[in-house]
């Protein structure tokens, strides 16, 4: 027989982005303890939607911790309390029978709320079109498996690409600063001779358009890798400060 | 100027700013050892560094950086604030590896702040200000102002002053152990390996820069108790 619990679920209300939300709490009984947390809220919403009242709306997509689009704060951490793992890989036998569970959006001034739970989150696909790419000028380009690549640098670059740019960083960082996301889409390439070529102006225009969307400026809490559902660390932050710095002072 | 458009220009002035400042601390401290050491070296370095020309444009030059320091302080916090949106956590929880001194830096700089203000009242009023006043035609009277010694030991004296410049000391303690690691983090100069070996180098530094102000404190405390 499935473990059972019996919730509260505090979840944040909003009806649109320019409108006043607040705080509803829902009462639910005999949530298996081997749902996942996204299981739950439809569980929440299904349950809503039968008394005839309005669903919860939150982000969600692959439900597999790949696509970065879930998102929930949840009892005061970005993706719940476990450790580097996505909202939809939450399962609630990390949560105590009789407990009040707190969700509330990501609260940042770049990621305005959509609706309930649901967050705008498209500033960082505009940091991404400012640089996070390679240009392809098709001609006598050597083919990738023919570059020699040190493995320290693959496996770096690979590790930075593991962000899939949830926004989780930016949710727990005090001064909602996006510098983890950028100084992450900036290693992946930086560190990658294919990317060397573009590193200089990708750096700069990244940043610049990080600042202009209204992310706050880094102060190295570090809140921002110890929340990453995917682990990536504080070092690219300083790697991208490396990459900024040294392209202002080579104009 | 992307000094101070730029969020890492913003934070590359707070970063030198603030390495410099560290650096000045660390010379203080140790002029501030040779008062437990020689009392009367001591005096010899409050002359040396009174009203002469080159103390003269150290001091501005610190006064600089102190102020740049501040005010980049305050817009940073102010950004950030704003960054935040106004619509704060109902139910925030610290991560297990983030310092509790960097979320904090702010209220630990008013405090460090504050502290500088009383010191300078305490010293560098009747010292360095003393004798540029005399310099520029003040009837002032000059014949204790590079006594450092008689001000240090009349002050520490007191138990409540002591008390609050180890108070002062205390929170200047957790200001370095974040600033330390972070200006170097933000000119890039740091990696998956010395991230540790930095904020190990932190602490040491901070407990060394911190225990050398603080032994003059104490040192001058027990003073007025036996002596």
């Amino acid at each position: 027989m499935d473990k059972t619990i019996n919730i509260k679920v505090k979840v944040w209300r909003q009806a649109g982005p320019k409108v006043k939300g607040h705080f509803e709490t829902f009462e639910l009984n005999n949530i298996s303890t081997d749902s996942s947390f996204l299981e739950m809220l439809d569980v929440l919403n299904e349950k809503l939607i039968s008394e005839r009242r309005e669903p919860i709306a939150f982000d969600h997509d692959c439900r597999e911790g790949i696509c970065g689009m879930c998102s929930l704060y949840i009892n005061g951490h970005p993706h719940g309390p476990d450790d580097e793992i996505t909202t939809c890989q939450l399962h609630m036998r990390k949560f105590k029978d009789g407990e009040t569970i707190t969700v509330e959006p990501w609260r940042s001034a770049a990621f305005p709320v959509i609706k309930d739970l649901m967050v705008d989150r498209r500033a960082f696909d505009k940091i991404i079109q400012a640089g996070g790419f390679i240009s392809v000028n098709t001609g006598g380009v050597p083919d990738a498996n023919a570059i020699p690549i040190p493995k320290k640098n693959a496996d770096l670059a690979m590790d930075a690409a593991a962000c899939i740019g949830c926004g989780a960083c930016v949710a727990a960082c005090k001064n909602g600063s996006a510098m983890l996301f950028v100084s992450a889409k900036v290693s992946q390439l930086a560190l990658l001779p294919q990317g060397q070529v573009e590193a200089a102006r990708r750096a700069k225009a990244m940043v610049a358009k990080m600042d202009e969307l209204g992310f706050g400026n880094c102060t190295n809490t570090g809140a921002c890798a110890a929340e990453c559902p995917k682990g990536i660390k504080l070092s690219n932050i300083a790697r991208l400060n490396r990459e900024f710095l040294c392209a202002k002072l080579k104009d | 100027m992307w000094l101070k458009d730029s969020s890492i220009g913003r934070k590359l002035i707070m970063s030198i700013s603030g390495a410099a400042l560290i650096l000045f601390l660390l010379f203080h401290g140790t002029m501030n050892v040779v008062a437990i050491i020689s009392p009367k070296g001591y005096n010899m370095i409050c002359e040396f560094l009174g009203a002469n020309w080159y103390a003269l444009v150290g001091t501005i030059g610190l006064a600089v950086l102190v102020v740049v320091h501040i005010l980049y302080a305050f817009y940073l916090t102010l950004l950030n604030y704003r960054a935040r949106g106004f619509e704060r956590y109902a139910v925030t929880k610290k991560q297990a590896s983030v310092e509790w001194s960097s979320k904090n830096m702010l209220v630990l700089g008013i405090i460090v702040l504050l502290g500088i203000g009383l010191h300078l009242y305490n010293f560098w009023y009747k010292m360095q200000w003393t004798e540029l006043r005399h310099m520029m035609g003040a009837d002032v009277d000059i014949s204790k102002a590079t006594d450092g010694i008689g001000y240090i030991s009349e002050l520490f004296a007191n138990p409540v002053y002591s008390l609050v410049y180890l108070i002062w000391l205390g929170a200047l303690w957790f200001h370095l152990t974040h600033g330390f690691w972070s200006a170097l983090h933000t000119l890039g100069w740091n990696n998956d390996i010395w991230m540790k070996r930095l904020r190990v180098i932190s602490y040491i530094l901070a407990t060394l820069i911190v225990l050398m102000f603080a032994a003059v404190v104490i040192y001058y405390y027990g003073c007025s108790l036996v002596c």
